[in-house]
């Protein structure tokens, strides 16, 4: 009888094992295969060759599929292959986790076989953490390393590789240390697995441990003991673990025909390309086309100075971008005298320090800085650390830059490692700006991570990709799809060669659709200048044009534009004098520490990181108020969203005497509706008790019962308002479910949300704890009394209620929620007035009503506040906003206020509206489009701020900053022109 | 308490082309790709009411590269294909842009569906204004840009989506198991012709007649007897139905080997008419149009049971009755979750697995707000109820993979194959 023989091929790597006749392992083998997946294949298989000339075979694994088909050879779906060997080998088994390349799957055994994937939107597998380790700049295998002596766990979100790094990134930019990122990053994949693969389904029994990552990775299986609470018996992690899937394809091939070794090979080299995959136009159709291509680009360059000779006055700017530092001096006349482009390695202070330490021994006291100019999101830091005269934001830091290279410019696009940022200009000053969100930023450094994923450095990768003859069409959403998009091109036989070029074109379509949103290339203006270290990428430019059909201006510097736009900013701003930056003898003494506490300055209890100086001075960062910064709140800030949330959380009465106690998550709906159902049932006779404040753990808590991962966060947020007050002990819950809200006459229909209306649903299906004895979800119309009445009495029959109570309370409910709403609104018109006297600008925060949750917001109400604004809601508002006749269908009560709101802006010279998304709400695909017609349609700028999990206010910070010098800028310019 | 609003109106509205009545007589009306099966009696009837309407076809890359284009990133992914389709279509020169209209269907409901009419309009503005956008809806929308439906309408409509349904059904039930590749199709193409000339002649209505035929026509079909893995498709009614939608699923089953089981679209529609009267019975929303509803049920209803009857009499898995679906409905989730495809989707699975069909594709696209609840959310509580259930939700979008979508799918039916094999080798063992 012939040996069986396995092979599993799976997004990154092949696995191929030998078993004897009666199931034995005689052989395993484990590869990366670099995309090259048939000549990996057959290289493994030659090692195979002195165990026999007879196999029976069975292929597995994502990109087996199409090598089984092709070449056809039996195939058994992965998961099948697992559960054939854990029956096998690991009998007594509860649950099988196993992580992948890109693929994380659990197998629950007992108890009810079964069996799940990653959905499409899903982080937390092999290509995760090694996208994680690109970022920490640390191989793998250091960062396991690394996690050992973690002493701290960040949260960092884990469904997508693009959030974590928005957490991740700040938090390097701050200092933190590497080994505690590198712990968290393990942490992140455990609680993926945990929240998005079992849904709901508990993880205990004992547990076996699969696939490479969790075979290599210590600190990963670390993490998984402590969270799963697992002791050494009951978490079993093989010696074959990562070829664990290739056995089980060869004992699921017992019963197959067996087949000759050479016969095998043949095969598999003869397999042909299925040429399905969609493929576009070569970038260059010859060589000199390509030649005049780089002919062209060599024009915008700048000139050079000699910094070994030159005399005199010089300006520096410094851009302290995400992934990279670029610095930049210039003179008076704009030439270069030094210029550096380096990866952060996490540490952005250093390098600075370092280059200004080099720059003071190249000029040798030859050369006077009058000024220092730093932008980006190492701003704050590096201007106190090195005391910089000035900083700015990014967008006008670029801004500038491009002026210099074409000042007719009406519109630059710049693409970095992490950001795209737009432009439009008009009158020599910023329109609008469009920065992508988090989910559609499949930038540079996502070339980059492919690129060494491929084992090759980026210039290599993408000079490949110029002379491509088949570019593969990639998708051009996140880049989780596009990894998936990747796989199949690999799958039907794509080159590099090929897929380079196809990511190139894939960065430029998300930037030019998604985050522009251009419908055609004629939108985007006839001056067009790109910028960023993404675009000295000939590949990514020659893309570009292709697709705008439009000659662009790449400057040679559109790797240093912000730094060089900072340079400029600080000559013009400079009075003349000497600049404050370290002088060089300063420069040799300084010298600093990094501590990371948590800040006890308010309830937030947030987590800041402190560096101390040489000096003795203090830098603190990620802080969400000037409290944790260690300075004084301010006084008495004009918050609206402040304001309401306190008065919500007071409405309760305390009871002393015992009453049948109800309790209300405050999420979602509760957070308009709370007025009312307090008072209704405290006039009923119970006592009302709120869930917890919201909060991360609060989120945590309750993850284990989310049943949609791809669902808003308010309404993940409400899982953990459950558990909160399952654990108060509460009487019962009330939560109603509401298809329509109240009616306010202002729009064709008065419809929830789905969400909204009826999250009850989903909570009482996927929440064991919840029954009809403690979960109450009657379905209301509260526009409706006598139906509201009988069915209020029909859900709260258990306590007798007569239905005159029933109708009076319900009618003073509806009375106080009138008045709760009514003090909001005079309360707004108290601070509006307030802020004219004070002449502060205003913003209207306008989102729904639960995003005036501290948690959800992430406390951007207070960021505007230390910005020096007055902050509205858009409850407070609408109600003076004109009706309002939109192009869409207005059904949405929440959103016809959105309309209102946008409407009043436009009357009110001194308002401005920033609007608020929640990640995953579809019906604001809706409205965000239609407020901005509205605003923009009376030239007031639209600002939309897209939240989710992720507390990262670096980016939003920026957007506002950005937003508020284009206000400031737009103001000037009105008064230019009645001057 | 109607209440009149007194604030001043703003009008932020752009123009867009209207479709007026002599438009029947001059334009092209384009039609979506979305019933295949429902479509071919739906646009001859719509034919032999004066509408030039041609249903598109077009797929491929251009198409979701046209809907990437020109709609939202987070609008859902049925806005995308549709609008897609209409604007490559638009761009192939095969229609005169100033002769041509759009056809779409609105429900009404709270979630992003009814908004895709609008979501067309703000498409077609940039770059083919002076398409007129038709829709067709019975919730009174776009009074003047509706369809015109009378009662004879409406009527024929509902015998054509009976008779597609069980050409769908009977197709699916036998083309696994045909002997002569071949055969089922050409049945379908006989029987769809047989039944244009029904609705030419005005002899639709009898209806045993024609449930009779279709079921005559399939059950002579030659088939092998051999055991199939059933798996039922519920879903959001696109991707449900619309192969453009779900990447081929059908398609895709019957190439594993598997019979594709996919629930009758009658069932939505008697689950959009049974919503409004579930709103009068919960929150006393009655109105001119609640009575006219009822009708509609009660009509639809003995028509279903007709079918159903003879169904089972000839020997053919009958499709779901509504009565029944709203009882399975009832143990798992509330009438009153109207929005999309609500309580539907839960009942359609149960309703599958008390018919042999435990193993089920539930199709959505990325993101859906009602499947949140209705599709994800309800598995858990169905998994509870029928045990042996095997539900695998697959998101549909423009750049989620084939590759990955039928990788889960494929892992379903292992799981199926899996059971399969246990039930066969209980049997063995007593």
């Amino acid at each position: 009888m012939a040996k069986l023989l396995g092979i599993d091929v799976g997004s990154t790597t092949v696995k191929v094992c030998v078993l004897s006749e009666d199931g034995k392992t005689e052989y395993t083998s484990y590869v990366r295969h670099f995309s090259r997946v048939k000549e990996c294949v057959l290289s493994e298989l030659e090692k195979v060759a002195p165990f026999g000339e007879e196999f029976r075979l069975a292929v597995t694994g994502s990109a087996g599929l199409g090598l089984a088909q092709r070449a056809s050879l039996p195939f058994v779906q992965e998961v099948q292959a697992a559960f054939i060997a854990i029956k096998k080998l690991h009998p007594d088994v509860d649950v099988a986790v196993e992580l992948g390349g890109e693929d994380a799957k659990i197998i629950f055994v007992t108890g009810g076989a079964e069996q799940r994937m990653n959905g499409s939107c899903a982080g937390g597998t092999g290509a995760f953490i090694d996208q994680m380790a690109t970022l920490l700049d640390v191989s793998v295998e250091e960062m396991d390393r690394l996690s050992e002596t973690a002493e701290r766990v960040y949260p960092i979100a884990s469904r997508c590789g693009v959030f974590a790094k928005s957490d991740i990134q700040p938090l390097l930019n701050q200092g933190a240390k590497k080994s505690d990122i590198a712990a968290s990053i393990f942490r992140a994949v455990v609680d993926q697995t945990v929240s998005g693969l079992a849904q709901g389904r508990k993880i205990k029994g004992k547990v076996l441990f699969l696939g490479g990552p969790l075979y290599f990775l210590k600190g990963l299986r670390r993490a998984f003991r402590e969270v799963l609470s697992l002791d050494g018996e009951r978490a079993v992690f093989p010696d074959n673990a990562p070829s664990f899937m290739s056995i089980g394809a060869a004992m699921s091939a017992i019963g197959s025909h067996e087949m000759t070794f050479d016969e095998i090979v043949s095969r598999i080299r003869s397999m042909k390309d299925e040429g399905n995959v969609a493929v576009g136009k070569p970038l260059f159709s010859s060589r000199e086309e390509y030649d005049a291509f780089i002919d062209r680009h060599k024009r915008s360059d700048l000139e050079f100075e000699n910094i070994y000779t030159y005399e005199g006055d010089a300006y520096l700017g410094v851009d302290s971008g995400s992934t990279t530092t670029k610095l930049m001096l210039i003179t008076p006349e704009n030439k270069i005298l030094y210029s550096h482009y380096q990866t952060n390695n996490g540490q952005p202070l250093e390098i600075v320090a370092n280059r200004l330490r080099e720059i003071y021994y190249l000029t040798g006291g030859r050369v006077a800085i009058r000024g220092a100019c730093v932008t980006g999101y190492g701003e704050d830091m590096i201007k106190a650390a090195l005391k910089f005269d000035f900083g700015i934001v990014e967008t006008m830091a670029h801004f500038k830059a491009a002026l210099h290279f074409n000042p007719d410019v009406d519109f630059i696009i710049d693409i970095g490692g992490q950001d795209i940022k737009c432009f439009k200009v008009k009158g020599r000053a910023i329109d609008s700006i469009m920065l992508n969100e988090a989910c559609s930023s499949g930038c540079g450094s996502f070339i980059q991570t492919f690129a060494k994923a491929m084992g090759m450095e980026i210039e290599e990768f993408s000079r490949l990709g110029l002379f491509a003859k088949r570019p593969v069409e990639l998708g051009s959403r996140c880049t989780v799809f596009m990894n998936s998009s990747v796989k199949q091109a690999q799958k039907e036989g794509a080159s590099v060669e090929d897929i380079s070029a196809g990511l190139s074109a894939s960065i430029v379509k998300n930037a030019i659709y998604k985050v522009i949103r251009a419908r055609t290339p004629e939108e985007l203006g006839k001056h067009i200048v790109v910028q960023g270290g993404t675009f000295l990428n000939d590949a990514v430019l020659r893309s570009f044009e292709l697709e705008t059909g439009r000659e662009v201006v790449r400057p040679a510097i559109a790797g240093l534009m912000g730094a060089f736009g900072a340079a400029l900013y600080a000559k013009e701003a400079a009075g003349g004098l000497i600049s404050t930056v370290l002088a060089d003898a300063e420069l040799e003494r300084f010298r600093y520490s990094s501590s990371s506490v948590t800040c006890r300055g308010c309830t937030s209890r947030c987590s800041v990181n402190v560096l101390t100086f040489s000096d003795g001075r203090k830098f603190i960062s990620g802080n969400k108020c000037e409290r944790g910064a260690g300075l004084k709140a301010v006084d008495r800030p004009l918050d609206l969203y402040a304001y309401k949330y306190r008065r919500l959380t007071e409405l309760p009465v305390p009871m002393s005497e015992k009453r049948v106690r109800v309790g209300f998550p405050l999420q979602l709906v509760m957070y308009e509706q709370l007025p009312l159902w307090t008072t209704f049932f405290e006039k009923c006779g119970f006592e009302v008790v709120l869930s917890e404040k919201s909060s991360r753990e609060l989120y945590f808590r309750g993850q284990h019962t989310v049943a949609s991962d791809t669902a808003c966060y308010p309404a993940k947020l409400m899982h953990g308002h459950i558990e909160s007050l399952l654990d108060k002990g509460v009487d019962f819950i009330f939560y109603p479910c509401e298809s329509y809200n109240l009616d306010e006459h202002d729009s064709v229909n008065h419809y929830n949300c789905p969400v909204v209306a009826y999250y009850p649903e989903l909570l009482k299906a996927n929440n064991e704890r919840l029954g009809p004895e403690n979960f109450i979800m009657p379905y209301l119309d509260p526009n409706d009394e006598k139906s509201t009445v009988r069915a209020l009495r029909r859900s709260l029959a258990k306590y007798k209620l007569s239905a005159q109570l029933i109708r009076s309370a319900f009618r003073a409910g509806l009375a106080r929620m009138e008045e709760f709403h009514r003090e909001i609104a005079a309360e707004g018109k108290r601070m509006l007035a307030q802020a004219e006297k004070e002449g502060k600008h205003v913003v209207v925060l306008a989102g729904r009503p639960y995003h005036v949750d501290p948690e959800i917001n992430h406390g951007i109400n207070k960021l505007l506040t230390s910005l020096g604004l007055c902050v509205l809601s858009e409850d407070a508002v609408f109600e003076e906003g004109s009706l309002v006749k939109v192009n869409v269908l207005n059904q949405w009560t929440y959103h016809a206020r959105l309309y209102r709101a946008a409407e009043y802006c436009t009357r009110h010279e001194n308002v401005d509206l920033v609007q608020l998304v929640s990640f995953g709400c579809g019906i604001d695909a809706i409205t965000t489009d239609e407020v901005r017609a509205i605003l923009e349609r009376s030239s007031k700028l639209y600002t939309q701020i897209k939240i989710d999990e992720i507390n990262n206010l670096g980016v939003v910070k920026i957007r506002l900053r950005s937003m508020l010098a284009a206000i400031e800028e737009q103001k000037r310019r009105r008064e230019e022109d009645e001057a | 308490m109607k209440r009149k609003n007194e604030a001043p109106v703003a009008d932020f509205t752009e123009p867009y082309a209207v479709f007026t009545p002599e438009m029947k007589n001059t334009h092209t009306v384009l039609v979506p790709d979305m019933l295949p099966w429902h479509f071919d009696l739906l646009t001859h009837i719509l034919r032999g009411e004066g509408y030039r309407v041609e249903v598109l076809h077009n797929e491929g890359r251009a198409v979701i590269d046209e809907g990437l284009k020109h709609v939202h990133n987070d609008a859902c992914y049925p806005a995308l294909c549709v609008i897609g389709q209409f604007l490559d279509a638009l761009k192939s020169g095969k229609y005169d842009p100033d002769r041509t209209a759009v056809l779409i269907t609105q429900t009404g409901g709270g979630c992003r569906a009814s908004n895709y009419l609008p979501l067309i309009r703000k498409a077609l503005r940039a770059e083919f204004p002076q398409v007129p956008v038709l829709s067709l809806n019975f919730s009174g929308l776009e009074k003047g840009n509706g369809l015109q439906l009378g009662v004879g309408l409406v009527r024929k409509f509902a015998y054509a989506i009976f008779y597609s349904d069980l050409i769908m059904s009977c197709f699916n039930q036998v083309r696994p198991y045909e002997v002569n590749a071949g055969d089922c199709e050409a049945a379908r193409e006989k029987l769809n012709a047989l039944l244009r000339k029904a609705f030419d002649e005005g002899r639709f209505s009898r209806f045993k007649e024609y449930v009779k035929c279709v079921l005559d026509e399939f059950a002579a079909i030659h088939v092998r007897d051999e055991g199939k893995i059933k798996v039922g498709i519920v879903g959001e009614i696109y991707v449900k139905y619309s192969p453009l939608g779900n990447s081929h699923l059908e398609e895709f089953l019957l190439s594993e080997g598997c019979e594709p089981v996919v629930p009758a679209l009658m069932d939505f529609i008697l689950y959009c008419v049974v919503n409004n009267l579930n709103d009068a019975k919960l929150y006393r929303k009655r109105n001119r149009s609640t009575p006219l509803f009822f009708i509609a049920y009660i009509w639809l209803r003995r028509k279903q049971k007709t079918l159903i009857r003879l169904m089972k009499e000839s020997k053919f898995e009958p499709q779901h009755d509504f009565g029944h679906l709203r009882k399975c409905a009832d143990a798992v989730i509330n009438q009153g979750v109207k929005m999309g495809e609500g309580w539907l989707i839960p009942a359609e699975m149960a309703a599958l697995a008390e018919t042999g069909t435990a193993n089920i594709v539930c199709a959505q696209p990325f993101g859906c707000l009602p499947n949140h609840i209705a599709g994800k959310g309800a598995v858990r509580a169905i998994k509870k109820m029928y045990p042996e259930v095997n539900v695998v939700p697959v998101d549909y979008d423009p750049s989620a993979t084939r590759v990955n979508q039928e990788n889960r799918i494929k892992l379903m039916l292992a799981t199926a194959r899996e059971m399969d094999s246990q039930i066969f080798s209980d049997e063995k063992i007593s």
